[in-house]
Parts: structure tokens; C-alpha cells; sequence
């Protein structure tokens, strides 16, 4: 029942915010957020002390004759990333507060909205239940960067839903497949992830390749990764802050979480058979990536690009399929979750407070404000994987798994740590040090809520990189049980 | 049974009423008469299950009985859509041609005998030749209605034809007679027999305007008054896919590697030819008309997968439902928006979404809709027709169906980002009439209604 509160309770709230006008909308939704947090807090409190309670699954027919059913359930691996949407959305909301937005109770109404889609996607655990969060979470986003995006909006939205569809139609196609080879032995057919699972299983190379590559469309284009990423930078850059943050916080991790728990078990022979394939477009993304960020002027579009590196490793450890690379993408996946969205934060302060992110144009600003050049500091530095920060341990268990996977592959791979290192501090020392460029002058102090959000981000980096333990030992449950499906 | 009889009915007193001066009260008997013709078609549910009435001619199932269901549903709405149409002159043969037209559609819907379908399909056809042109002064609806006569006509002859041919090969009219030769003939058929199957699925095909019979579709639509264009791309299009089903299904089932790969390549061709087309087009009625034959298209893979029985039908059954619904609001917001800004082009859209939100979110959950993006109606009809059609060999179908959907996104978003994105340029404002509104948050409900629980259309019929 508590599954089906953290998927009701956002709904109702995006109603709420609805029928709420001006300032009220950002601040109820800010309260609902909370709300929507400490119930999954409550989750995992539950699932702590009782994986197994009945509060933790629901399992109502939807469509009875087709075998779908409205079931949705907590495990390790989507409890991680509930938490990660329930925790990012708040901040998010909270961010936006000093921007004022026309119509505000769409914009939050849309936002909340969205938020359910999202927890839905993460606690489905039945391929129809899944698609079909996986296709609403699209509108909510596209309607946020429509209305609220920056100049030709129209046209790089408008190329993002049309790729996000395309990939999530090939999708449902692979699904369908997977469900009429369901029931073989008992005549009944189901959406049900396990017999999904098992589906796939008993189907041949050829046919298992045609489900593994109509499935990894959809996610290799939300993720993105090489060569389908051409919608990502625009649509990143032209989205309002807020829609970029949950592009790039938690819709990615869509993308990989659908790799880990709805492609890895369905199709083990097409893994190994193109597994040699995807992980090769995925380094390759990675490389590809890092020399575009490399080379940016705008702020904005170098996070851009660096999300693709991040989201390249992170493909390449799930694909290598061990118990230390899937566990690694799934720390990797919250730690880049968390570090992004403050990255997208510092990028529209940046924009606020000087009025460009043109890098050659910034400069000094570590003279004016001490304090934001710390904040942003300790955020630059948990998304290069310093040992201490978050984004340690899940870029350590990653290489760690890719190496077992393939040496060289691990070597190319640990390309993205130093091209990292090399974009991001070099943007660090653009923008914060050196010459105080005219930008500056007029930087003075942050407003508080954006320094609340920076000081929250910032102790999550700080306190999960010192102590990850929590998350790691969810996260290392979550792969053994997935690797159990696919042993 | 009785809805035909009711419907019928209605259409004399129609006539009459001309003569004997009950104009004004026409419409709320019309719509009146329309809801009983629902209920009593309700009520037959079940009831007198396949018992044939006059010498067979006719059979009303529970087939029947639910697409009629949809037609007259479709019926309902079209009419409150509709009531400026009654308004001006010539009233009451208005109101006798279009539900004459609804009882060709229902014996479309019931036909058990060759000769019924043909009536059905003339009785449908004559009033929509008239309604094209009834603009009598307009250029373009004259056109229209002259177009869709020489082509319709033309069609009609090939019915005829492969009726006549189908005949001469079996001795009977009687579909169950026909369908019983064919299992007991083990392929042992005259050829001629075949090129009537052939005649007869091409009339069928030029019927509900799928490619390469589809050049008379948009001019005819696009000419006609838009509240006839409505009626033709719902009820018309329902009854016509109602027949198909029936002949190709049930009658036709035995021969179908005769005319499967024709009509998989008659679905390929409209998919490609009617979404690269409307992705084109300015006008926003010129678009739907070709969406309308992409859907066409859809429906028609269903048909294609004769061999899974009731799905098959249930498909197209909740296909129609979903697009019927989805075409009605899709229609009367354009009607609305038309009639202010004296056009039907996109540019018409601009800004919509700031001066009428409402009319401009019905609008999004139509567009969305047709579009086939959860949780809406036309999304459930597009995966019903992918699952029924994956089991069958012509899953390469789907490839082409998802490649053109997402070209499909194009033109339909394309309406909802001049509502939100352009800014408008006239200002007239749209006026709208409660009757509408009502229509409008009726048709949203159901849409969303039928995406959120579809097992009760879908569920109808099992094995």
C-alpha cells in the first residue's frame, strides 16, 4: 500500500498545485515535495525492517484477459532510485525560487507530475505498467521545456520527443514480442517482469538480438549515448534550469536503471553476442564526449557533454555485467544525479548573477564570494570522483568491473577520468579564478535558498563519499539479485 | 434491430416534418430518437444472438450490435457538433440525409447477404454525395461532392462486379453459404473467383480511402462542410471498416493468401504515403484527412491478422471507438477556431493556448490522442493492433507503422506548438457555444476514460 501512496501522492499533488495561483504554487509544492520525501524515507524504513511486508508491493489487475496488471513494488534497486527522485524534486522546486516563471502552477503542476511518472517507472515491476510511465514522463518534460525554454524551443523540443518516442515505440515492440512467448507451459500470458524474464530466456540468438536491440533504442536514447545523443546537448542547454535538472538528475537514470532490470535479464545470448557492440559505442561515447566538452565556450553545454561521458561509463559497467560494475553504475547513477543537478544550479546562478556562461567572459569571482567558490568546489570535485566525495566509489567499482570485463576497454574507459578532471577544472579555474573579468564585479552574495540547495548537495557529497556504506550495501543487494536472474 | 427501425424512423419524420411545420422540434427528437436507438441496442445484448432476419439478409450479433454501439455513440456527439449545420436552409433534408446515411451505417454494421451490402453501401453513400456539396453556393464543396460521385460510383461498379463474380463461382449471395463453399472447396476454386475477392477488397479499400485509392479523400474533405468532414471521417469510416471486417474476416477468411500481401502492401503504402503527406500540409482539415487514412491504415493491420479471431476484432472494435472519439473533438475544435478566423490553416492555432485554455488542452488530449501517447484511448488502439499483429508474419508491418508514427508526432504536435509557442496575429476571439464545451469535456473524459480502463471495450468479446 505504501508503494501505491509514493505513486498517488504526487498525482494529487501536481492537482493541488493546479488550482493554486502566483507565489502559493512554488511553496505548496515545495511542501508536497517534502511530504512525497519523507514518505519515502518511510519506505525505507519499512523495507529496512521488513523487505518482504506487503506494504511494499501492490498488485491489482489492470487488464485482466491481457494479462496486464497495475503491479508496482519496492526492491533494493528501485528503492535507491525513488529515494534519488524524492530527494532531488524538492531541491529542484527549491532552486526555482528565484526565477519567477510565468504561470507557475502548470510549471510546478507539470513538475509534480512528472515526479510520479518517475517514481512509477522505478517500482514497476510489469512491462506494460513500465512503458507506460516510461511514455508519460515523457510529456510532463516536453511540456516544461516547451513552454518554459529558451529561444528556438520549439524545434530542439520538439527533435527530443520526437527521438524519445521513436526509441520508446521500438520498445514496445520488443515487449509485445517478449509477451506472446510468455505461458508456454501454463497457456497464460503476462506482463509480469519475472515471466518476462523468462520469456526472453527461451527465446534463440536471432530472436533475442532483434528484443535487445528494440529495447536498447529506447534506452540508449534516453541516456544518451553515442551516436544517439544529438538531441541532448540542445535540449539541455535551451530547457529552463529546472527542466534540464530532471533531464539530466533522474530521467537519465531511467535509461540505465531500464538497462539494468529490464534488458541485462531478458536477453543474456544477445549480451553476449552484442554486448562487444554497445559497450563499444558507449566507451566511445565516452571519449567522444569528454573532447567536445573539452573545447565548450557556454557553461551549460559543457555539463551537457559531460553527462554524456558520465552516462557513457556508466552504460559500460552495466553492459559488462558483473557484480562490480552494475553495482558501481548504480552508485555512480545517484552520485551523478545529485552532482548534476548542483552543476545545473551553479551554470543558472552563474546566468543570474552575471548574465552569461560564456566562459571567456567570467572570471575572478572567487574575490567576490568566497563562499560560493567553496560550495561550487566541493560539487566540481565530487562529479571528477575525488577519493571522499561521493563520486569515488561508484567510478572505482566501475573501472574495477570494466577491467574484469576487458583491460583495454578499462584503460579507454579510465580515459573519462582524466579528460574529466581536465574539462571540469579547467572550467573551475575559467570561471572562479584568475583575472576578475567585468562580469564579476557586480557577482555579491547568493541568494538563500540557492545556498540552502548548494549546502544540501554539498553534505550529500561530503557525507555519502566518507561514509557510503547505506547505499552501497543496497546497491550491491540490488546487483546480486539482478545477477541472480541472469545466472 | 430496433435502433434500424428507430433510425429509420426518424429519417421519414424528418421528411415530414417540412410538411407539416415541426422544424424547431426536429433536433431534440433527432437526439432523443438517437439515445432510445442506443438503449434498445443495448438492451438486444446478447439477446437474439445470431438469428437472421428477412430470408438472412440481415443479422444483428453481438458484432453487430456493438459497432453499432460505436456508430450511434459517434452519432450522439456528431449531432451536438452539429446543431449550426440545422440552422440555415434546407433543414429538414439535412436532418433526412444524414440519418438515412446512419442506416446505411448500421446495415453495414448487420449485413449477412451480399445484396444487403450493397444496399448498405449506397444508402450510406447517396446522402454523402449530397452533404459534400450541400455548401451549393461554394466552389470547393461542389467539387467536393461531384469528386466523391464519380469516384464513389466508380468504386460501387467494382463492388458489383466482384459480387457478380463471386456469384458465378458459388451460386449464392448468402455470406455463410459463401464462406462454407470456400472451406469445403480445399482450394479448389475458379480463378475468377478470386479476382471477385480482389474486386471486392478494392472497393472496400477506395471505401475507407487507404492508399492507393485515397486521391479523392483529402479534396472531398477538405470541401465539404467541416461538420460533414467530421461525419465522414467517424461514422462513415467506422461502418465501412465494420463491413471489411465482416467480409474479409469471417467470409473471406479461407482464401486470405489471396489478399493478405495485396492489403499489407496497401497499409505500407498508406502509412508511408498519407504521414509523409500530412507532415506537408497547411491546412490543419487537409491534415486530418490524411491522418485519417494512416488510421485507416491501422485498422486495417488489424484486419490483416485474420488469424487471431476475437482480438482482431476487439482491436479494430476499440480502434474506431478511440479514433471516432478523439476525430469528434479534434473537429470541433477546428470547427470553432475556423469559424472565428474565417480559416482552417495552422496559423488559425496560433496562441490559443494563452486566449482559450480550455479549448486548447481538449485540443492537446485529441492531438495526443490520435497521436497514440499514453494514457489516452488512441494509444491503447495502437498497441492493440501491434499485439494482435506481431503474432502473425507480417511484423515487418510494425516497423513501417513505428516509423511513420513518429512522423505522425510531427504533424500532430505541430498544431499543439502554434496553440503554445506561436503568437497569434488577428485577434478575433472564438466563441463557443455551451453545447460544444459540453461535448468537448465529454469527449476529453472519455478519451482519457477509455486509456485508463479499456478493459471494458476490449474485454467484449473473448474466446
Amino acid at each position: 500500500m505504501l508503494v501505491g501512496l509514493l505513486i498517488i501522492v504526487p498525482l494529487i499533488a501536481s492537482l493541488l498545485v493546479f488550482f493554486t495561483k502566483g507565489n502559493t504554487s512554488r511553496t505548496v509544492a515545495l511542501g508536497l515535495s517534502v511530504v512525497e520525501f519523507i514518505l519515502s524515507l518511510v519506505v525505507l524504513f519499512q523495507y529496512k525492517h521488513n523487505p518482504d511486508s506487503a506494504n511494499l508491493a501492490l498488485n491489482c489487475p489492470w487488464v485482466e484477459s491481457l494479462g496486464i496488471h497495475f503491479a508496482v513494488s519496492i526492491d533494493a534497486l528501485s528503492m535507491l532510485m525513488v529515494l534519488l527522485t524524492t530527494f532531488l524534486i524538492p531541491l529542484i522546486i527549491l532552486s526555482s525560487f528565484n526565477t519567477s516563471y510565468e504561470k507557475p502552477n502548470s510549471f510546478y503542476g507539470l513538475i509534480l507530475l512528472m515526479q510520479m511518472a518517475l517514481v512509477g517507472v522505478f517500482t514497476a515491476n510489469d512491462g506494460f505498467v513500465f512503458y507506460v510511465f516510461w511514455e508519460l514522463a515523457l510529456i510532463p518534460i516536453y511540456f516544461i521545456c516547451l513552454l518554459w525554454g529558451g529561444e528556438n524551443r520549439g524545434r530542439i523540443t520538439f527533435k527530443f520527443f520526437v527521438y524519445t518516442l521513436f526509441g520508446s515505440l521500438f520498445m514496445l515492440v520488443g515487449l509485445i514480442y517478449l509477451y506472446n512467448h510468455t505461458g508456454f507451459d501454463t497457456g497464460i500470458k503476462s506482463w509480469a517482469v519475472t515471466d518476462l524474464y523468462e520469456a526472453g530466456k527461451s527465446l534463440n540468438l536471432n530472436q533475442q538480438s532483434f528484443v535487445f536491440w528494440s529495447i536498447f533504442l529506447a534506452f540508449g536514447i534516453k541516456m544518451p549515448i553515442f551516436p544517439l545523443h544529438t538531441w541532448q546537448p540542445d535540449t539541455y542547454v535551451n530547457a529552463p534550469t529546472q527542466g534540464t535538472m530532471l533531464l539530466s538528475g533522474i530521467m537519465l537514470k531511467m535509461g540505465t536503471f531500464g538497462l539494468i532490470k529490464w534488458l541485462l535479464p531478458i536477453t543474456p545470448l544477445a549480451l553476449a553476442e552484442w554486448g562487444g557492440v554497445a559497450v563499444g559505442l558507449s566507451v566511445f561515447g565516452i571519449f567522444y564526449a569528454s573532447c567536445i566538452a573539452i573545447v565548450q565556450k557556454d557553461y551549460k553545454r559543457l555539463i551537457a557533454y559531460s553527462s554524456i561521458a558520465h552516462v557513457g561509463l556508466i552504460a559500460t559497467g552495466i553492459l559488462s555485467c558483473n557484480q562490480q560494475g552494475i553495482q558501481g553504475a548504480v552508485m555512480q547513477m545517484l552520485a551523478h544525479g545529485v552532482n548534476v543537478v548542483g552543476l545545473f544550479l551553479i551554470a543558472d546562478i552563474l546566468m543570474r548573477h552575471t548574465g552569461t556562461r560564456e566562459m571567456n567572459k567570467l572570471g575572478g569571482i572567487r574575490s567576490m564570494n568566497g563562499n560560493f567558490s567553496v560550495l561550487f568546489l566541493i560539487i566540481m570535485l565530487g562529479s571528477v570522483a575525488l577519493p571522499l566525495t561521493n563520486g569515488f566509489v561508484g567510478e572505482f567499482l566501475l573501472i574495477n568491473g570494466v577491467y574484469q570485463y576487458g583491460p583495454w576497454i578499462a584503460a579507454f574507459a579510465g580515459l573519462t577520468v582524466i579528460l574529466g578532471a581536465v574539462y571540469m577544472l579547467r572550467s573551475y579555474q575559467a570561471i572562479m579564478l584568475g583575472e576578475r573579468k567585468d562580469s564579476a564585479v557586480a557577482f555579491g552574495s547568493l541568494a538563500s535558498t540557492d545556498k540552502w540547495v548548494l549546502y544540501i548537495i554539498c553534505f550529500a557529497i561530503v557525507a555519502f563519499g566518507v561514509y557510503p556504506k547505506p547505499l552501497n550495501d543496497l546497491a550491491e543487494e540490488g546487483t546480486k539479485a539482478i545477477l541472480t536472474y541472469i545466472k | 434491430m430496433k435502433g434500424l427501425f428507430i433510425i429509420s424512423g426518424l429519417g421519414v419524420l424528418a421528411m415530414l416534418a417540412e410538411i407539416f411545420k415541426f422544424k424547431k422540434l426536429l433536433y431534440p427528437l433527432v437526439l432523443i430518437g438517437i439515445l432510445a436507438a442506443y438503449v434498445t441496442n443495448f438492451m438486444e445484448w446478447n439477446s437474439n444472438f445470431s438469428i437472421p432476419m428477412f430470408s438472412n439478409m440481415i443479422r444483428f450479433d453481438n458484432v453487430a450490435l456493438a459497432f453499432s454501439g460505436v456508430i450511434l455513440v459517434t452519432a450522439f456527439f456528431w449531432f451536438i457538433l452539429a446543431n449550426d449545420y440545422f440552422e440555415d436552409d434546407h433543414v429538414t433534408d439535412h436532418f433526412a440525409l444524414v440519418l438515412f446515411a446512419l442506416v446505411g451505417a448500421l446495415m453495414l454494421t448487420s449485413f449477412s447477404n451480399m445484396t444487403t451490402l450493397f444496399l448498405g453501401i449506397e444508402i450510406l453513400s447517396i446522402p454523402m454525395y449530397v452533404l459534400a456539396a450541400s455548401r451549393k453556393r461554394d466552389l470547393a464543396s461542389n467539387e467536393a461532392g461531384f469528386k466523391y460521385l464519380i469516384m464513389g460510383s466508380f468504386a460501387s461498379g467494382f463492388l458489383l462486379f466482384g459480387i457478380a463474380l463471386i456469384y458465378g463461382a458459388t451460386g449464392s449471395f448468402d455470406l455463410m453459404a459463401i464462406r462454407s463453399f470456400i472451406s469445403h472447396a480445399n482450394g479448389d476454386l475458379p480463378a475468377f473467383f478470386y479476382a471477385g475477392v480482389l474486386m471486392i477488397l478494392f472497393a472496400m479499400l477506395f471505401k475507407v480511402s487507404a492508399a492507393p485509392f485515397h486521391f479523392w479523400a483529402p479534396d472531398v474533405y477538405e470541401g465539404s462542410p467541416t461538420v460533414i468532414t467530421a461525419l465522414m471521417s467517424t461514422i462513415v469510416k467506422t461502418a465501412a471498416f465494420a463491413a471489411f471486417m465482416h467480409l474479409f474476416l469471417v467470409v473471406f477468411g479461407g482464401v486470405s493468401e489471396t489478399w493478405s500481401m495485396v492489403l499489407a502492401i496497401v497499409i505500407a503504402l498508406s502509412l508511408v504515403v498519407s504521414n509523409i503527406t500530412a507532415a506537408t500540409q497547411q491546412s490543419v482539415k487537409r491534415m486530418l484527412a490524411y491522418s485519417s487514412i494512416s488510421h485507416a491504415a491501422f485498422m486495417l493491420m488489424a484486419i490483416l491478422a485474420n488469424n487471431r479471431g476475437w482480438a482482431s476484432i476487439n482491436a479494430i472494435l476499440y480502434y474506431s471507438l478511440a479514433y471516432s472519439i478523439g476525430s469528434i473533438a479534434a473537429f470541433t475544435v477546428l470547427y470553432n477556431v475556423s469559424k472565428a478566423k474565417n480559416s482552417s490553416n495552422i496559423e488559425a492555432f496560433n496562441g490559443l493556448g494563452k486566449r482559450h485554455p480550455f479549448l486548447a488542452v481538449c485540443m492537446v488530449i485529441a492531438m495526443l490522442s490520435l497521436a497514440g501517447i499514453p494514457i489516452t484511448a488512441g494509444f491503447f488502439a495502437k498497441y492493440f493492433v501491434f499485439s494482435v499483429l506481431i503474432g502473425t508474419s507480417f511484423k515487418w508491418l510494425i516497423m513501417v507503422a513505428i516509423l511513420t508514427s513518429a512522423v505522425g508526432v510531427y504533424y500532430y504536435f505541430k498544431v499543439i506548438i502554434a496553440m503554445y509557442f506561436k503568437q497569434e496575429e488577428s485577434h478575433e476571439d472564438v466563441t463557443m457555444e455551451t453545447s460544444h464545451m459540453l461535448l468537448l469535456v465529454l469527449t476529453s473524459l472519455f478519451t482519457i476514460a477509455l486509456g485508463v480502463v479499456p478493459n471494458y471495450v476490449i474485454e467484449i468479446f473473448s474466446n
